[in-house]
């Protein structure tokens, strides 16, 4: 056990020396001399020749490469031309609302789509399995911004229910933040509850036709007792494993939402950094989103151990 | 829906036939009424983007501001945008736009991902390390790498379907790598080597063809997968430029003017709905076909 969860953390190594390299090798697929690209548009000649002899410019690929990787793990991800300030303080300033969208949203995708996968899986064939999977299957068609840009039609425009754009931060009233946050979370998490749903659902079905489903119907166990004490618990780790990648999806749609409703997160930061062509916030945010994405792959891992006892990795 | 539903064996019978006789899956295909569905939207969706130049009313990127933000009429199905240009033909010429981005990103998706998984599953030794650039190119979400590639490569249709291409490259890998390490332990891939035949040969003749059928499942959900990233990388400003019709582009701008003119934003987004429904209706009708263990699994993965 001990040497699995050892295993299993030193497997992100080769996984973020892989991320930290395609950082830099993004850098330099930009048109024209790395150092003019990191200093920008306005940077003088000094600058330039400053910045080459700061980043080792002047020396061979292979030496860059690791000195890269030994600013890396200080920590240090450079600092933002435009903003003027490192590049990790300009992310920690926009975390607020991108944390919390990509959190509801989880919290959504999961209230909606794992009952709905379950009342699917028990109801098997049924109208209500056959409407929620269509429905499952529309959420999946439709592209995440587009049902923020409907609702925010709907109600914003239309019924002037809700704020039709803007953030709220939560320093200024839990109600506020919430209400700010209700339509770009519900436009992530509808469309992601659909995925789940799906899974959960065949996971489901596929616990359903189990030996021990059919031995304890036959010991007569009511329907009740067979689906949610003895399927459910063993149809949840798929659905753990679809938590894990929603929540990495989520960071990705939180990115096109922020745009959507025009909320000031991370998201907005890389985009308005690629525009800005603000190249060391864009190979920070992403280097960042990349480790977050690996670490929350390796926790759904671990939770595997604790729901699962069957599961008990040797060596 | 009923795809995905509990079906007898003859379902399972039917996948290992598939790849033997096409006749015979292309009935099973033709009984999926859903799936059949999904074919009909995609053909349409194809026939538009094909006939784009006969079904615009007019150049898509004419201006004329003497109609700017304009609601639908007889001239202009389904309105204007800021610049007066119709929509009707925006949203046309960007069904063939969404078609090439899907066509052309699977095409090189296939190609690194059969490429490198092949490879990976047949030669021990250059499997650790190819998966694990694989695994790292995989920590990245599909959307944020291609933003990141499309911030070096600047924007063009040509960069939207490579940094996509890229995007999928690994996802189509691991799956290969899956299969040939089946494939390979077989006895007549066995006896193909037995027989002194070149690896070239044995992978192309014998563990190619038994690796594709999971691949070409995926590669409707990669196709949807793309569709939606392009209109996603568009709509952010990062993928094709601005005057080239795109349905992300059309949106780009129906957000900007979602009091005044909502129908920049109800007609493109339906039809990127219908077009990504299509694909995934005909996708999981397929994969009940070819692959019936990810019954239910997949649907467009919306990774990009």
């Amino acid at each position: 056990m001990k040497t699995y969860l050892l295993r299993r953390a030193l497997a992100i190594i080769p996984v973020m020396l892989v991320v930290a390299t395609v950082s830099f090798v993004l850098i330099r697929l930009a048109p024209g001399d790395p150092a003019s690209v990191l200093a920008g548009p306005d940077a003088t000649t000094e600058d330039l020749a400053q910045l080459r002899t700061a980043l080792g410019m002047d020396q061979p690929l292979p030496v860059q490469l690791v000195k890269w990787y030994a600013r890396l793990a200080q920590g240090d991800l450079g600092q933002s031309i435009f903003l003027r300030r490192p590049v990790v303080q300009a992310v920690v300033e926009r975390l607020e609302p991108t944390l919390l969208l990509t959190l509801w949203g989880t919290v959504l995708s999961i209230l909606i789509g794992v009952p709905a996968g379950i009342v699917s899986a028990r109801y098997h064939n049924t109208a209500v399995d056959q409407s929620f999977m269509a429905l499952a299957l529309l959420g999946l068609s439709i592209p995440n911004f587009l049902l923020g840009l409907l609702m925010i039609l709907v109600f914003g425009v239309w019924l002037g229910w809700l704020p039709v754009s803007g953030y709220v931060p939560l320093d200024e009233g839990v109600w506020r933040n919430l209400r700010s946050l209700l339509m770009p979370a519900v436009s992530l998490g509808l469309v992601q509850s659909a995925l789940v749903a799906r899974i959960t659902r065949s996971s489901m079905l596929d616990v359903l036709r189990e030996q021990y489903i059919l031995s304890s119907r036959a010991k007569g166990l009511s329907e009740r007792a067979v689906v949610y004490k003895h399927a459910l618990k063993n149809a949840i780790i798929p659905t753990l494993t679809v938590i894990g990648i929603t929540v990495a999806l989520l960071i990705g749609g939180a990115v096109i939402i922020e745009t959507v409703f025009n909320i000031p997160g991370v998201g907005r930061l890389i985009i308005s950094a690629v525009l800005r062509r603000d190249y060391p916030v864009v190979q920070g945010v992403v280097l960042l989103i990349a480790l977050t994405y690996t670490v929350i792959n390796l926790l759904v891992d671990l939770a595997y151990l604790v729901i699962d006892p069957r599961i008990r990795y040797t060596g | 829906m009923a795809v995905g539903a509990l079906r007898p064996a003859a379902t399972v019978g039917s996948a290992a036939t598939a790849s033997a006789g096409g006749g015979t899956a292309l009935r099973a295909l033709l009984r999926r009424r859903t799936a059949v569905l999904g074919a009909l939207i995609v053909a349409v969706n194809l026939a538009v983007a094909v006939g784009a130049p006969a079904l615009a009313r007019q150049d898509p990127q004419h201006l004329d501001v003497r109609v700017r933000l304009a609601a639908p009429t007889a001239t202009h199905w389904m309105g204007t945008d800021h610049f007066g240009r119709d929509v009707w033909s925006r949203v046309v010429y960007g069904a063939r736009l969404s078609m090439i981005v899907g066509a052309s990103v699977v095409g090189l998706s296939f190609t690194g991902g059969l490429l490198f998984g092949l490879i990976a599953g047949y030669y021990r030794r250059l499997d650790n390390p190819l998966m694990r650039i694989m695994d790292g190119l995989m920590a990245f979400p599909g959307i944020i790498l291609a933003i990141a590639l499309m911030a070096s490569l600047g924007p063009s249709v040509l960069n939207v379907i490579l940094a996509l291409g890229i995007v999928y490259v690994p996802r189509v890998a691991r799956i290969v790598r899956g299969s040939v390490l089946v494939v390979r332990e077989t006895p007549y891939v066995e006896a193909a080597r037995a027989l002194g035949g070149l690896d070239l040969r044995i992978l192309g003749r014998h563990v190619l063809p038994n690796c594709l059928s999971p691949v070409i499942v995926q590669g409707t959900f990669i196709f949807a997968a793309a569709v939606l990233g392009e209109a996603a990388l568009s709509f952010l400003g990062v993928g094709v430029p601005p005057q080239i019709p795109s349905w992300g582009n059309v949106l780009a701008e129906g957000r900007l003017y979602l009091q005044q003119a909502p129908w920049l934003t109800l007609f493109p987004g339906a039809a990127i709905m219908a077009g990504i429904l299509g694909l995934n209706l005909f996708g999981d009708g397929l994969r009940d076909l070819l692959d019936p263990k990810l019954r239910g699994v997949h649907g467009a993965s919306r990774e990009a």
